[in-house]
């Protein structure tokens, strides 16, 4: 197996890629300190198995691993153990390793890694060049370059200190950058703020409880002040 | 007060001794980086930043075989995370302490 390591610290990548060398069926290609040079990596090339950090500064792993279409398999590597209940909720992760990490742990999860059956190869994030503006699409800036998104194609925004999580029907996108902000650029025809950190498609809800949407998997809570447009924006029967 | 040790290291090393120096080198020139980082953002009162640096600290604590230190790092984190600094003085004499030890590698 081809790995990747992610971690901002040197100690922890250090280590983790010292690991690596001791098992034979495992080679370790690149070593990144932030999860955006890793996006640019597997723009370019593809990995089998990533050692990924969750705490990192501005993006954490959970948000490198939602940028990415088909994430390969992940050996998540942390000094919080808190986070293993979440970790699993993604199907790509394979082991959630707390540092320090010993060698017959380590051991372990690679034997996992290679266990389990292999997803579908990593597609890099779309990183369409800049095209003719126009009213359907919305550029966001990621790591200075700027992506186009479909805006129709968009179900769900997400405040997330102080980045905003897009989700569309292909994939996720994390952006620096507010709420408010991108509700004045998404047509309030089609979008509307249900809570203080949503925004939601209403085109693209499937049901309704009293105070939540069903968009997607995603159920959205809805403040009770935002229930009333929301409800007139409905073609109820 | 508990004592560093390269237990860890040298445990993970597999004998290595020429990785041992290398990974004592990264530690003995990312810790002080780590450490000011810290010391700016808890004077500053910036509590959040200061928890995440509080937390890749705690990596090095245990690298360093600190076992009880590190729980006193873990109850610091939490403390900032909560909007308080109790547990700083303790924590800032385990930093001490690793400061000591590294001068003597």
């Amino acid at each position: 197996m081809n790995c990747i390591i992610i971690d901002d610290e040197a100690t922890a990548r250090a280590i983790i890629s010292k690991l690596c060398d001791g098992i034979s069926s495992l080679t370790a290609l690149e070593e990144f300190p932030n999860a955006i040079q890793a996006i640019k990596y597997l723009n370019q090339n593809e990995a089998d198995l990533i050692f990924l950090d969750i705490h990192m500064p501005d993006f954490t792993g959970f948000d490198f691993i939602e940028t990415l279409r088909n994430p390969p398999k992940i050996i998540l590597t942390t000094s919080d153990p808190n986070f293993a209940i979440q970790a699993f909720e993604y199907d790509c992760i394979v082991d959630y390793l707390v540092k320090p990490i010993t060698p017959e742990r380590f051991q372990k999860a690679i034997q996992k890694a290679e266990a389990t059956p292999v997803n579908e190869t990593t597609q890099p994030i779309n990183t369409e060049s800049l095209g003719s503006a126009s009213g359907n699409d919305l550029y966001v800036n990621i790591d200075r370059r700027l992506i186009k998104i479909d805006i129709p194609s968009i179900y769900l925004v997400e405040a997330k200190g102080d980045y905003i999580l897009i989700k569309t029907e292909d994939k996720n996108y994390t952006v620096h950058s507010t709420l408010k902000k991108i509700e004045e650029k998404l047509p309030d025809t089609i979008f509307l703020k249900v809570h203080r950190s949503y925004i939601i498609n209403v085109g693209k809800i499937i049901d309704i409880e009293d105070n939540s949407v069903l968009i997607k998997k995603d159920v959205i809570p809805v403040s009770r002040s935002n229930r009333p447009e929301l409800m007139k924006r409905l073609n109820l029967l | 007060m508990e004592k560093p040790n390269l237990s860890y290291i040298e445990s993970m090393s597999g004998g290595d001794k020429t990785f041992e120096q290398k990974l004592i080198n990264i530690i003995k020139e990312e810790f002080p980086k780590e450490k000011e980082v810290y010391f700016y953002n808890i004077k500053s009162k910036n509590y959040k930043k200061a928890a995440e640096n509080v937390h890749k600290l705690k990596h090095k604590i245990s690298i360093l075989g600190l076992v009880k230190s590190y729980e006193v790092a873990v109850d610091f984190e939490n403390n900032l995370l909560d909007g308080n600094a109790n547990c700083r003085e303790d924590f800032e004499v385990i930093l001490q302490n690793m400061t000591e030890f590294l001068k003597t590698l």
